[in-house]
């Protein structure tokens, strides 16, 4: 019997007030559905959340940022702490940047976290895509979250681009007049569309303000939004997992939200955070201050656009001179790589779940993914993007490149014209080949059994060695050929339980070290059977 | 007529009107008159026209002889006697003056090791004396820019707004090729223009006033020697002795390109380690 005293009972508090949460909002029942949610444990179904968790440290320093910011163009003669600026004439909006670097406490801090947050979140959209795309994460019915993480990237790009040109200072600047010349480039078009961004002639008075609402308020709003939609999609269309044992098409093994898998992302959003403050207070990133105001006469060497757009950059460089004249009009080569390609290039991939489901015929839904080995032709096409992007992005840099490593500069750009058509071809056929090597090697052990190292000699002299079958074997003692399951087949002694299974360093994990893994539907060999290899001598 | 005295016909060797003179008389005549036509002419160029050997009279100092010495020994094969030059091996130095001579030798970039776009940076061969013996020999040969006397680096206490202005200048004349933080940039084929960071106060003068390998002439009639001192405490003191305001590292200063290779090979390096950690925790 429950002895009562004066005061509440503390151990019953969460339950009453749980219930009497229950009772008036009737959450138990979602709610019960969402922690016990299932999510499949792996390393790189890791890489989507260092985005998500990047966008959460740029919303909360840019918030900060926004009360130092003033984002205007009017003229000032700059009196701030900063000696070597003292006297300068300069726009409010460089002037307050500044202001918000050397006098804000922590205001450096926070502009490096944002600009560091946002190469972050660039990068990791990036990777997160190229696991996606090497294991066929796109495929049925995940097509719709393939255009949308696309669309994130387009709007995350736009975000970098506003964002990069907000402090007003001589490299943002000049990445706005490169912006401009681009839109001038544009056939018929270009002039007006110049025109009504810059309200006039480049560069006015209004484009800062302008890029301001945009980065702060309609970009973010955008993100926002199609961030909830991909999740929200993940969360419908459940996660996809790797095959293994126990794990089937329309099944999910893993971790429940609640409380394991959210202990995980919380303390994994922490180690992005701290990342990116260990970014921040170690390395400086754009140095506005040497920069200075922006004026059209003054570019600096190396005025490079941050890395997800050099990839333009790049092309831009690369293009050959190329002025095509159509009676009184002219097309400028500028056009060609900076619109054109800028805009192929972003938006051209979205189409390709479809294309590939085209090509295959394919129209079943995949949960399960692809190992990239088991399907070479897309793991040759993707390395074939992945060789154009990342050759396009070194010529965006090139400058940098050629004093840095004492290459001429004549030779950069002939070395990435070159190689911007002969690599990716050859990237293509390198990975192809590496895929069909790798499978044949699976194939190989699934046949024949594990290399065991030992070398056994034969009455006619003959040296064989010995492989450890995987599987049940014949009368005569050859293993029986087992069927390759999608997933990781064990390749050495100490992967099928010829030693204690490996615990290494840093990635020891908590509990008892598992069985070894073995290939599905094969359960694994129980110790007291186990059957010693030797050399036949004894 | 009376006056036919010897006194009038002496003078009449120099009048016409006495009817026609002998031919030997005119012949004698004309010859006097060439040499004398010859001898004025002759007198009138030696007395103005500069000598062929003009200078080879003139003594050269102790301190230009020791560089010559130096010079016959190290720079003659290119640069040729008396640095006249040498066609396709080294441009004539009449003129160069010992600034570009304090520049060139003083930050090891002559003598050259061998003939390419542009003569690298490296230890200097010859020692801070030698080098002015050097830059000494130059400046008696041919005349040309010389490192003023005197500090080249303005005092901010006296004069605060100096590196403001001097900020200001570099960004309109150096940074095009120089990079915004000095840390250097391509040019074509090759050449570039060097980092910035280990440049003293003397050698920035020196090329600023005699624009060795690929840089411009920055005469005085473009940048007043004050503006060149404002630029190189600029340099030196905002650049060089850099307070590095945001982080232990600045990744070189050469823009987004090294912060992008940042990104991804710490930030992302260090949170696809993270993730392993983390999964490998089930």
């Amino acid at each position: 019997m429950k002895r009562r005293t004066g005061k509440a009972d503390l151990q019953q508090a969460p339950v009453t007030f749980a219930k009497g949460v229950d009772e008036r909002f009737q959450a138990s029942t979602p709610l019960r559905a969402l922690l016990n949610k299932v999510f499949p444990d792996h390393w790189s179904f890791l890489l989507g959340e260092i985005a998500l968790f990047s966008f959460i440290i740029l919303l909360l320093t840019g918030v900060f940022l926004t009360l130092f910011f003033d984002p205007s163009m009017s003229e000032t003669a700059y009196e701030g702490a900063y000696p070597a600026l003292r006297g300068t004439e300069m726009s409010q909006a460089y002037a307050s940047s500044l202001h918000l670097s050397f006098e804000v406490r922590g205001g450096l801090f926070m502009r490096q976290m944002h600009h560091w947050a946002a190469l972050l979140f660039m990068a990791s959209i990036v990777v997160h895509m190229l696991r996606i795309f090497f294991t066929g994460a796109y495929r049925k019915p995940r097509e719709a979250n393939w255009v949308i993480g696309m669309a994130l990237f387009l709007l995350g790009f736009l975000a970098g681009f506003t964002g990069y040109s907000l402090p007003d200072d001589g490299l943002s600047g000049t990445g706005l007049r490169i912006a401009s010349a681009i839109m001038l480039s544009i056939p018929v078009v270009g002039t007006w569309i110049s025109a009504s961004i810059f309200g006039g002639e480049f560069p006015g008075h209004l484009i800062i303000g302008r890029f301001y609402i945009a980065h702060v308020l309609l970009i973010p709003g955008g993100l926002l939004a199609l961030i909830s939609v991909h999740l929200g999609l993940v969360f419908k269309q459940k996660h996809t997992q790797w095959p293994g044992p126990m794990r089937t098409n329309t099944n999910v093994v893993g971790e429940r939200m609640f409380p394991r898998y959210a202990l995980k992302q919380g303390g994994f959003f922490m180690a992005v955070f701290g990342t990116v403050a260990l970014l921040a207070g170690l390395f400086q990133i754009n140095p506005i201050w040497l920069f200075g105001p922006y004026r059209a006469s003054e570019v600096s060497s190396a005025s490079q656009p941050d890395w997800y757009v050099m990839f333009m950059d790049g092309l831009v460089r690369l293009m050959p001179n190329w002025q095509i004249y159509i009676g009184d009009y002219s097309l400028p080569p500028l056009f060609w790589p900076a619109v054109v390609g800028l805009g192929f290039f972003t938006t051209a991939p979205m189409a390709w779940p479809w294309l590939e489901a085209r090509k295959t015929g394919d129209k079943r839904i995949h949960n399960l993914l692809e190992r990239p080995r088991d399907n070479p032709e897309r793991v040759g096409i993707g390395s074939m993007a992945v060789t154009f992007f990342i050759w396009a992005t070194i010529s965006g840099g090139n400058d940098v490149i050629a004093d840095k490593f004492h290459i001429s500069l004549n030779a950069m750009t002939w070395a990435g014209r070159i190689g911007l058509i002969v690599l990716p071809a050859l990237a293509y056929f390198i990975a192809v080949r590496v895929c069909l090597g790798l499978q044949q090697h699976d194939r190989e052990v699934l046949a024949h059994g594990v290399e065991t190292g030992i070398i056994r000699r034969l009455p006619n002299g003959q040296f064989v060695e010995v492989h450890q079958p995987l599987g049940p074997v014949d009368e005569h003692g050859h293993p029986v050929p087992i069927e390759y399951g999608g997933w990781v087949v064990p390749k050495k002694m100490n992967r099928v339980g010829a030693l204690a299974p490996a615990v290494k360093g840093f990635f020891f994990p908590v509990e008892k070290p598992s069985e070894a893994p073995v290939s599905p539907g094969m359960p694994p060999v129980s110790g007291d059977t186990r059957e010693e290899i030797t050399s036949g001598r004894k | 007529m009376t006056s036919d005295t010897p006194a009038r016909r002496r003078l009449r060797v120099f009048s016409r009107r006495r009817g026609a003179p002998s031919r030997a008389r005119r012949r004698i005549g004309a010859a006097v008159r060439m040499l004398a036509a010859l001898a004025l002419a002759g007198g009138v160029y030696t007395a103005f026209a500069p000598g062929a050997f003009a200078d080879e009279p003139k003594q050269l100092s102790a301190t230009a002889l020791e560089g010559k010495q130096l010079y016959d020994n190290s720079c003659i094969t290119c640069h040729g006697r008396d640095g006249q030059g040498v066609e396709d091996r080294g441009p004539s130095l009449i003129g160069v003056g010992s600034a570009a001579v304090e520049f060139q030798v003083g930050t090891g970039r002559m003598p050259m090791v061998r003939q390419e776009a542009q003569a690298e940076q490296k230890k200097p061969v010859f020692d801070k004396n030698q080098t002015k013996q050097l830059g000494q020999y130059i400046q008696e040969l041919g005349g040309g820019p010389q490192l003023p006397s005197g500090e080249l680096v303005e005092n901010l206490d006296e004069n605060p707004e100096a590196i403001a202005r001097g900020g200001e200048l570099f960004r309109v004349n150096c940074t095009s090729c120089h990079g915004f933080g000095g840390g250097g940039g391509a040019l074509s084929s090759g050449k570039f223009a060097p980092a910035l960071h280990d440049a003293t106060p003397e050698e920035i003068y020196a090329a600023m006033l005699s624009g060795p390998q690929n840089m411009p002439v920055f005469g005085d009639n473009q940048l007043t020697p004050e503006e060149k001192r404002e630029i190189i405490t600029y340099i030196t003191l905002q650049l060089q002795e850099d307070k590095d305001p945001g982080g232990l590292f600045n990744l070189g200063r050469y823009g987004p390109s090294t912060e992008g290779v940042a990104i991804f090979l710490v930030g992302i390096t260090l949170l696809v380690f993270t993730s392993l950690w983390i999964a490998g925790k089930s």
